[in-house]
């Protein structure tokens, strides 16, 4: 390129280095290949204890009731629904990645849509586990299903509740379908390299009797796209409905016409965090800096000051249309939210979400990986306590003041919570050992010479 | 339902009454200091004046019994629902206790429990001979895990409706007392079917100083509070 004009249309190569086929098959199944060195036993020994401890929490919460939580009349919500919002929108930028960038023919997800893809089955894991645990009878989760039975009894279509049990199923079901089905022709790959028979076994049961034919590749670009088709609304109607749970209801504060682009949002927000913080150190643990590239990382941290700006904006418009509205409930719970007895939970938020990701309107931040994972870091506590504020705050102060209280958590909501931590580091740290990080087939596909057509 | 405020003088023998005939377990101090108390019918008070000199009106609040109730529509089981004569209900053994109902609730009238309050609590002393003779056979003993609150008195509906039916004739809205309303000294309270128009009730529904608490949330209570009057103009009382 000559120096004096620079091309700013020039799309940057997705992977660095130009390596040929077989160093990124290589590469890609390294980890898998050998023994797990010591550093990954050590993290794994941790994130396993971390899930320990919550599994002792959950059992003593099963054991003894709901009243080992920090909850009460009126916060009859705390840090359970707090964090199943909170996973379910880690798992939203996943699901943006492989789906709706792929749509968009962006040809740089390729590099991270797998490990993205694999974040969002985990948190909608943890998630799921969370609409369990917080029922006051979970031996009875069935009543939450539409079965016929002598009950003679239907569920309540009204209810958002419900509509969350068939979201978030449904938004699990179909990523997984998706992912697995863009594991298989890396399956094959894995089937093929390797020389451990029950490896090989396992590969093979599991690959589908793939055997890159033209013919199955035709069938796979066409069930690829329209599992990406399905996945693509997903990612605007979870979330959109999560935050149903709050806004169809008549509580100042959750009864908000703002909250389901405003929780979209907050959801990619967050997930697009989680998967730049992960991956920063997957590409240098992995020696996957020319596949995950800065740029990539660049463009993530491009996508959360969007969707950072978005989140600052609906906190504005919160502001304003408590004004606005005349209704002195929204106005004493808006003011209360800011003023009020968790105010520095308030203002925290507002500063991670709305304040540090603007830094990355300065390319050298977005490009510092330093700066960035710290950034990373405070969005995803700020993203926490987003649910913390709006469900916490709204409910401790509502309509009769007879009725006020105070939320404090206890240890087992503490360690419920470092424990759906613990099952979603050891969920990425057991897949990172047994099946590639990296869509093998997807980033050979865009070296030179190979140029496949979507269609 | 409906509560004269002019009566009201804030004695807590509703609540009392309450707790006796509905089975209701004392949670203990660290329970209530942990905002568990299981009172289905509590006495809210709001002070006016100055702090020197308050001057405390008081409002007996329980479950609204509201005909748009916001707990119903976001209970995803249908555990709490309409009965065809107007109640609110709660069916316990549907109850799984997602507590959405609790927090849908504006008057904050649902209680929820949070352990099995009868065993584990207060030194479980409802287990203990003879106190576990003094239940009400009439009422649900609630387990662990499910929310509960205000049912009007419907075992006492329910007797009324027997009786009537064993004498040939329809429920009226005057055979049922609720026990709140039994034990109020100053007759407070009045209960019974607004759909006979020559029933007390009917004529307190329709009372000028009639009030919804919270009306324009839109639940269309079932309660109605008559306002309280006070002569701001004597400086001593009449």
């Amino acid at each position: 390129m000559s120096t004096e004009t620079v091309d700013y249309t020039q799309e940057l190569p997705v992977v660095e280095e130009s390596p040929k086929a077989h160093q990124i098959e290589a590469v890609v199944a390294a980890p898998l290949d050998e023994y797990p060195p010591r550093a990954w036993w050590i993290i794994f020994s941790v994130t396993v204890a971390m899930l320990l401890f919550g599994a002792y929490c959950v059992t003593i919460t099963f054991y003894k009731g709901l009243g080992v939580w920090g909850i009460n009349v009126p916060v009859a919500w705390g840090f359970d629904i707090v964090n199943f919002v909170f996973w379910v929108g880690i798992g939203h930028a996943g699901t943006l990645i492989s789906a709706i960038l792929f749509l968009l023919r962006q040809r740089w997800r390729v590099g991270i849509a797998r490990f993205a893809e694999a974040m969002t089955i985990f948190a909608v894991i943890c998630a799921g586990m969370f609409p369990l645990l917080h029922l006051g009878r979970p031996w009875l989760p069935l009543y939450l299903f539409p079965y016929p039975s002598q009950h003679g009894v239907w569920v309540n279509f009204t209810s958002p509740l419900l509509w969350d049990v068939f979201a978030v199923s449904t938004y699990l079901t179909v990523s997984f379908v998706f992912w697995y089905v863009g594991l298989i022709p890396d399956l094959a790959t894995l089937r093929d390299r390797t020389a451990n028979p029950l490896k090989k076994t396992i590969y093979a049961v599991f690959s589908l009797g793939w055997r890159h034919s033209n013919r199955h590749w035709q069938h796979y670009e066409r069930t690829y796209l329209i599992l990406a088709g399905f996945a693509t609304p997903l990612v605007l109607s979870v979330h959109t409905i999560v935050s149903f749970d709050f806004a169809v209801s008549v509580m100042p504060g959750w009864h908000s016409t703002i909250f389901p682009p405003y929780f979209v949002a907050g959801a990619v927000f967050s997930g697009f965090a989680m998967v730049q913080n992960v991956l920063i150190f997957v590409r240098s643990a992995f020696k996957l800096k020319h596949v995950i590239t800065l740029d990539h990382l660049e463009k993530m941290n491009k996508v959360m000051i969007v969707t950072g700006s978005m989140v600052g904006y609906a906190y504005a418009m919160e502001f304003f249309i408590a004004w606005y509205s005349g209704s002195q409930f929204e106005q004493f719970v808006t003011l209360n939210r800011a003023l009020g007895p968790y105010a520095w939970a308030y203002w925290t938020m507002i500063s991670c979400n709305a304040l540090f990701p603007q830094l990355f309107w300065f390319r050298k931040v977005r490009r510092s990986i330093p700066v960035m994972f710290t950034i990373g870091v405070l969005v995803n506590l700020g993203m926490w306590l987003e649910r913390f504020v709006i469900i916490v705050t709204s409910l401790h102060r509502d309509y009769l003041p007879s009725s006020w209280g105070m939320y404090i958590p206890t240890m087992y909501d503490i360690g419920i919570l470092i424990g759906s931590f613990g099952l979603f580091f050891t969920l990425i740290l057991i897949f990172i050992r047994v099946l590639p990080v990296i869509s093998i087939a997807e980033v050979k596909a865009l070296l030179e010479g190979a140029q496949p057509r979507h269609d | 339902m409906a509560i004269d405020l002019n009566k009201c003088v804030g004695c807590n023998a509703c609540v009392s009454a309450c707790n006796v005939e509905n089975n209701i377990p004392v949670v203990g101090k660290d329970q209530v200091g942990r905002g568990r108390e299981m009172q289905w019918i509590r006495i809210d008070r709001y002070f006016s004046g100055s702090p020197e000199a308050p001057s405390i009106s008081h409002q007996p609040m329980l479950c609204q019994h509201c005909d748009n109730a916001p707990c119903e529509n976001v209970c995803p089981v249908a555990a709490t629902n309409h009965s065809p004569d107007g109640l609110n209900q709660m069916v316990y053994n549907r109850c799984v206790g997602t507590k959405y109902c609790s927090n849908n609730c504006p008057y904050k009238v649902r209680r929820f429990n949070f352990y099995n309050f009868r065993s584990e609590l207060a030194d479980g002393y409802y287990e203990q001979e003879p106190q576990n003779l003094a239940y009400n056979p009439e009422v649900t003993v609630r387990s662990r895990g499910v929310m509960e609150k205000c049912t009007f008195c419907i075992q006492r509906i329910m007797e009324a409706r027997e009786h009537a039916t064993e004498h040939g004739r329809a429920v009226k809205g005057s055979d049922v007392k609720t026990a709140c309303q039994e034990a109020c000294p100053a007759q407070a309270i009045a209960f019974g079917d607004m759909n006979d128009p020559d029933s007390d009730i009917a004529r307190f529904r329709k009372m000028s100083l009639g009030y919804y608490v919270l009306d324009d949330v839109n639940t269309r209570p079932n309660v109605t509070y008559v306002a309280r009057l006070k002569n701001l103009h004597s400086e001593k009382p009449l």
